[in-house]
């Protein structure tokens, strides 16, 4: 059933990033002023948003680990962590692709909005060795829940920090201070954010079902070996779900 | 500032969705490699699974 569901999901990601794509280079018009390269801005932002709304998934996921101390919550923030961290990823190289035919530069060091989200991509970059660094793992996913929840606050507060700032060299969205969306582009951008929303999901589901059926796996050659006892726990960044109970 | 023309801003759009796509390629390759371990293993006990079957039917 779990992999029926997530089949379905696939599709209809699948389905969304294509219908995406198509509008993004078929429907919606060139900007004004930045033409063709403005395309870019389709995956860069819709990934960013995500990426940030991710990390602070993350966040909410430790709380209810911290209140609940059950580990599948620390599983679920871990995994919400690593797909952002990847899509963090494609957000700094897409964006400096966009900045290189915008401004001429691949990074622009005095643009509040670059630096702000590659120090938010840095503090992350510090998860797994921190993971790595704890043995015990109750006391990992403890440390993880504690990082995760601090540096799910400072995601909203950095990006308010950079809403207030005064430089308008970064395009805004969202808002009306300047670069406001005409009709074909709102609708195109909005679709884009939930694909790539969707590909998030469907990525977290897909990694959290592979770790499901690692445990279910584990499990059951304890089981037909005859071993009552846990398995002796191997050093490693990546929490592992315990018992054949629902990972979902 | 005048719009860049589409033979100048091709490449850089065309790089920055092969980036995306590239990326979540590598992710789905990872996790196929993963997927086809756990094949692995489940086939493993299945076969082990088999051998105790077989063996306590022999015993009786």
């Amino acid at each position: 059933m779990h992999g029926r569901r997530l089949r379905g999901l696939a599709l209809t990601t699948a389905l969304a990033l294509a219908l995406t794509l198509a509008l993004v280079f078929f429907w919606a018009p060139n900007d004004q002023y930045l033409g063709f390269l403005q395309k870019i801005f389709y995956v860069h932002v819709p990934l960013a948003i995500v990426t940030l709304c991710g990390f602070i998934a993350g966040g909410v996921m430790a709380i209810q680990h911290l209140r609940t101390r059950d580990p599948r919550w620390d599983v679920r923030s871990y995994v919400a962590i690593h797909i952002s961290l990847i899509f963090g990823v494609g957000v700094l190289i897409t964006g400096s692709i966009w900045a290189k035919g915008a401004w001429g530069h691949w990074w622009v060091w005095d643009e509040p909005t670059l630096v702000s989200f590659l120090l938010v991509m840095l503090l992350y970059a510090t998860y797994m060795p921190l993971r790595f660094a704890i043995e015990d793992p109750e006391r990992q996913a403890r440390a993880a829940s504690v990082f995760a929840i601090t540096a799910g606050i400072f995601v909203p507060i950095n990006f308010a920090i950079v809403r207030l700032a005064s430089s308008y060299v970064h395009p805004r969205t969202l808002s009306n201070i300047s670069g406001n969306l005409p009709g074909r582009m709102q609708v195109v951008f909005y679709l884009a954010m939930a694909s790539i929303a969707l590909l998030w999901i469907t990525l977290w589901r897909y990694e959290m079902t592979s770790k499901h059926a690692t445990a279910q796996l584990r499990t059951l050659r304890r089981l037909l070996a005859g071993d009552d006892d846990e398995p002796a726990v191997r050093r490693s960044a990546a929490p592992s779900v315990s018992g054949v109970g629902g990972a979902r | 500032m005048p719009a860049l023309p589409l033979h100048t801003a091709g490449p850089y759009v065309a790089a920055a969705y092969i980036v995306f796509v590239a990326l979540i390629l590598l992710y789905v390759a990872i996790m196929a490699g993963r997927l086809s371990r756990i094949e692995r293993e489940l086939g493993e006990l299945t076969e082990l699974a088999a051998r105790g079957e077989r063996e306590e039917q022999d015993d009786r």
